[in-house]
């Protein structure tokens, strides 16, 4: 180790602000209840019935959950924004590419329970298209 | 240490150390021999062995194409049998692409990207050399396939269902996405490692703007493929689940959609073709200044086309099925886009005209291969223009005009610039200079039969010859192109041999200048070839083509006026080390065997996934210890004499605890601690 | 000596001075001889969980391409069980924290508090892997198997993927516990753990997607 006399100057070297940006372990296990929280609202759609609420309000749900384990967990928030810039790539890089792949295959307008009888559809080009 | 049973007490720096060696399994010290290349964890000697693999396999993709072209020099054609044709087609694109171009490619970003940033070596030496053996495996893995059973006969993009084993029996496609799987893991470590060395190991004032074109080229390349190789591993894994373990992926009778294969695979293949170029633009945008004795026409527009090619990348990928029935919008949206990404290439095209325009010419073999990819890459650019019009494509699609396009962007273009790197750097790797009357003969013919082969076949395809077929009919009209065009390929064969009767010539053309091209990037700083440690002292970094700014300066009437020649600058640099005893403050990792170890493993759960599941659970167990093995050994050495190879090291045993200090678990350069 | 740090680069702000408080960030003192001031092995882990967002995105976009297009045998509906994958991922998202605790008690220098905490959050990892056991032997008696419709096959790669990078994340946190137990993990290289950490997450936030995506919303 290096001139360092004990390990409990946490903050103490001229990095006053560092306290605030780091987060306390209180904070972390306030964080996890409100994750929890966020998980039980999630769980609830599946009992009660949210309408056409339900699919947006679970993205945003899981959207919330993401970025909060991201930002404090990882550490994002309070890190270099290199890391940042470098894991939002790649997210968004999938996101954009695996949406538009989905949307060539109609995905997003697709009926519920598609074909689920054999032999079931017509095919159109090389795709077979379910009816 | 290797196998050790290390009890470190890891106190406050008094480290008593006890370490009690298991005889056999000490850790590797070789400097000189095979065994020291087996074990090197040297970016330079590693990117040599990716260098010379790939040319390896160069040779054998070359010998491939040389029996298709044999089987095409006539109507219906006897050479070969149909099944034969089909594997060699499908092992030449493999082998071009993913062991000849993108290992090339490899050998030049990692010999010169610390070289050109002014490191010692890359962020993760170990991983480094894992990366080597892994695609070494990969590649042997998939070359396998040819003595058990028949190597892959579906095309090297290998479409679902037809990929499936009730219609492509045997195991030559599971030797081929297992193989790829495999030699996936190597660029993508690899891809880690040096994204991590430019973003984090530059020389103290080498901005990013600063940074030679060829490191920017090389890094944004890295980006692509870290990004899209994971896309391939997804369809790779899948297809392979579909045929060795009967998942339904692409059973079209259970529901499968066939095009998800497409798709996969083309998300990564578009971002692919970029990965193969772009670092030819930036060897190429290196040799170009070089040789016009002019700075690059345009070095932020160079970088940031390079960045705009990286980003549009992604978004033209369905420009590879614009027959597959995915619907007008698609087609019309992707037909745009793959237009606008002419633009930046476009952009390129004209900054390397800039730069040559006004420029002191000299025309050496690396000037004429990388004028030779300016314009061949042009003219495949320009076909290209042709297919993104999406109503043309409908006629070109699966002929030969699509094979004589990217046959110009990636050997007019992507070969042409990796040979020019070759001449360009030969001095600095080796010590010699190759051959100039040589090179000169190697390059026309190379020129001339590449055009001779690939020029016809345009022709071909807009009278209709289809790709991947073995046999044309005598009645077609197609006769005499194919002749020529397989003329055409023994004359290119023939360039190759050139190109090694060079190689062997040249070995006694020993060269005492570092710089004998006045070059401009920090590489030609270094002795020819580099000491393991690079440089005497890592330099700092004022100016773009700071090398160039050391030897020259600009008067009041903006005229170069030199301050140094490449030899005094040269020297000048060792005393300064000297003087500074640069040499203490020098850590070089040590050799490891575990990373070639660890890649061992990895062929054999992939002969376990196909013929013996227990395999698997062999070359799991190696690759697990292995990876212990690796972790808890020190990059450095401490029982490693003190690298004295440096300036400065008078001190031979003095201080002596270079090592024990040194911060074992981060492999960049450590200064003592405490 | 000529080998000093130059921090600044355009457009990546730099620390500013060097973190030579071990604990503090963290930070090894080998960080602060880097362009950036930041380690490479973090670095290096971001841009690998940014690949591994393409990975996980490509198996996600698989399943829910394929998860209502199947001919015969169970749909997900049908075989899902809410209530019990419900508990799973709430365990596994308190793993989360009790990585977290864990590398606060290692940057605090408080090693016994570290290795409860890394141990804690490898049981509860084990947890979950032993739930998906579980519920993957119960989905096979009830007739889904790998192979019995496209549905099956895309779930269990999906989960199988998921599950596998978990199993290997336990093994690294218990490899952590072990190295600690062994004097070999001071507080100087509490990062390392800090950079498991960044693992763990990464697969717990790879499953909040996945519990979204592919159980809660439904067909």
């Amino acid at each position: 180790m290096s001139e360092l006399a004990t390990h409990d100057e946490h903050g103490e070297h001229g990095h006053a602000d560092d306290a605030a940006h780091h987060p306390t372990d209180t904070k972390y296990i306030q964080i996890a209840l409100i994750l929890g929280a966020i998980t039980a609202a999630e769980v609830a759609t599946y009992f009660v019935d949210f309408g056409p609420l339900m699919v947006p309000s679970l993205m945003v749900m899981m959207v919330v959950k993401f970025a909060m384990v991201a930002m404090f967990f990882m550490h994002l928030r309070f890190d270099s924004p290199l890391f940042r810039r470098v894991f939002v790539a790649g997210l968004i890089t999938a996101v954009a590419v695996y949406i538009a792949a989905l949307t060539m295959f109609e995905f997003w307008t697709e009926d519920d329970n598609i074909d689920t009888s054999t032999g079931g559809g017509e095919t159109v080009g090389m795709v077979h298209v379910s009816r | 240490m290797a196998l050790t049973e290390e009890r470190i007490e890891l106190t406050t720096g008094d480290g008593a150390v006890t370490r009690e060696p298991l005889g056999v399994f000490k850790r590797p010290t070789a400097e000189y021999g095979w065994k020291s290349w087996l074990t090197s964890v040297d970016h330079k000697k590693i990117g040599i062995m990716y260098g010379a693999a790939a040319l390896l396999f160069f040779a054998l993709g070359g010998l491939e194409a040389l029996a298709i072209r044999m089987q095409l020099a006539h109507p219906d054609g006897t050479f070969i049998s149909h099944e034969t044709y089909n594997q060699l087609f499908t092992m030449h694109g493999t082998t071009m692409i993913f062991l000849v171009v993108m290992p090339l490619a490899a050998a030049f970003a990692n010999y010169l990207i610390p070289l050109q940033v002014g490191a010692r070596d890359v962020a993760f030496p170990r991983i480094n050399a894992f990366g080597f053996w892994c695609f070494l495996f990969g590649g042997l893995f998939l070359y396998a396939s040819f003595f058990l059973g028949g190597a892959p006969n579906n095309g090297w993009f290998n479409y679902a269902p037809n990929s499936l084993q009730e219609f492509s029996e045997g195991h030559g496609i599971d030797f081929w996405a297992i193989g790829l799987i495999i030699t996936g893991i190597a660029s993508t470590t690899s891809a880690v490692n040096l994204i991590v060395t430019v973003i984090n190991m530059r020389a103290p004032g080498m901005t990013l703007m600063r940074m030679p074109i060829f490191t920017w080229m090389a890094l944004v390349t890295q980006f692509l493929l870290l990004f899209a190789l994971p896309v391939i591993t997804v369809a790779l894994f899948l297809l392979m689940f579909n045929r060795l373990f009967d998942a339904n992926f692409f059973e079209v009778d259970q529901g499968a959609d066939p095009l998800l294969w497409q798709h996969l695979f083309w998300i990564f293949g578009h971002p692919e073709v970029y990965i193969l170029i772009l670092p030819a633009f930036g060897i190429v945008s290196e040799i170009i200044p070089t040789f016009a004795r002019k700075p690059l026409f345009g070095y932020p527009f160079m970088v940031f086309s390079g960045i705009a090619i990286g980003f549009m990348g992604w978004g033209v990928w369905v420009h590879h099925m614009f027959a597959s029935g995915v619907g007008p919008v698609s087609v019309a949206a992707f037909s745009l886009s793959t237009m606008f990404i002419a633009v930046p290439t476009g952009v390129k095209i004209f900054n390397w005209l800039g730069t040559l325009w006004g420029g002191n010419l000299r025309f050496t073999t690396p000037m004429l291969f990388a004028i030779g990819l300016v314009g061949m890459f042009t003219i495949g650019g320009l076909s290209g223009v042709t297919h993104a019009i999406a109503p043309h494509d409908a006629q070109q699609t699966d002929t030969y005009y699509i094979v004589a396009h990217f046959h110009y962007v990636l050997f007019g273009g992507a070969m042409f610039g990796l040979f020019g790197g070759f001449y360009f750097w030969w001095p600095k790797v080796f010590g010699r200079v190759l051959n100039e009357g040589i090179g000169k003969l190697h390059f026309w013919l190379m020129l001339i039969g590449f055009n001779l082969t690939f020029g016809p076949m345009h022709i071909l395809g807009l009278q209709g010859m289809p790709r991947r077929t073995a046999r044309y009919a005598e009645d077609m009209g197609w006769d005499f192109w194919n002749l020529a065009s397989t003329v055409g390929a023994f004359i290119i064969a023939a360039s190759f041999l050139v190109f090694w009767w060079n190689v062997i010539v040249s070995r006694k053309n020993r060269i005492a200048d570092p710089d004998p091209w006045d070059a401009r990037s920090l590489e030609w700083m270094t002795d020819s070839p580099p000491a393991v440690h690079n440089f005497d002292e890592i330099p700092t970094v004022t100016h773009l083509d700071e090398y160039f700014h050391r030897k020259y300066v600009e008067d009041e009437n903006g005229r170069l006026v030199p301050v140094g020649s490449s030899v005094e600058v040269h020297e000048q640099q060792h005393a300064e080390a000297v003087e500074h005893h640069a040499a203490e403050h020098m850590h070089m990792p040590s050799p490891s065997y575990w990373p070639i170890v660890m890649a061992l493993g990895l062929p054999i759960i992939g002969f376990g996934l196909i013929y013996n599941l227990w395999m698997c659970a062999l070359g799991g167990l190696l690759l697990i210890a292995a990876f212990y093995g690796w972790g808890l050994e020190p990059s450095v050495d401490p029982d490693a004499p003190p690298h004295d190879s440096g300036p400065g090291a008078d001190h031979p045993d003095g201080d002596g605890d270079e090592g024990a200090e040194a911060e074992p678990d981060s492999e960049t350069e450590v200064a003592p601690v405490g | 000596m000529a080998e000093t740090t130059f921090g600044h680069e355009g457009g990546i702000a730099a620390p500013s001075q060097p973190v030579s408080v071990p604990g503090v960030h963290g930070e090894s003192p080998a960080a602060h001889h880097t362009s950036t001031g930041l380690s490479n092995e973090k670095i290096a882990m971001w841009a690998f969980l940014g690949s591994e967002c393409l990975l996980f995105g490509g198996l996600i976009s698989t399943y829910l391409l394929y998860r209502n297009r199947s001919v015969e045998g169970p749909t997900p509906s049908e075989i899902f069980d809410i209530p019990f994958t419900s508990v799973s991922s709430f365990v596994l998202l308190m793993s989360s924290l009790t990585m977290v605790l864990a590398v606060s008690s290692i940057q605090r220098g408080d090693h016994q508090r570290c290795r409860t905490w890394l141990i804690t959050t490898a049981s509860l990892g084990a947890s979950f892997i032993a739930g998906q056991v579980y519920e993957f032997t119960s989905f096979v008696r009830e007739g889904l198997g790998y192979t019995t419709n496209i549905f099956g096959s895309a779930f269990y790669t999906l989960t199988g993927f998921h599950g596998v990078h978990v199993s290997l994340g336990i093994l690294m946190l218990l490899s952590l516990v072990i190295l600690s137990l062994r004097g070999r993990l001071p507080t100087e290289r509490a990062e390392t753990v800090e950079i498991v950490g960044l693992y763990w997450h990464f697969v717990d936030v790879v499953w909040i997607v996945i519990f979204t995506v592919v159980y809660l919303i439904p067909e």
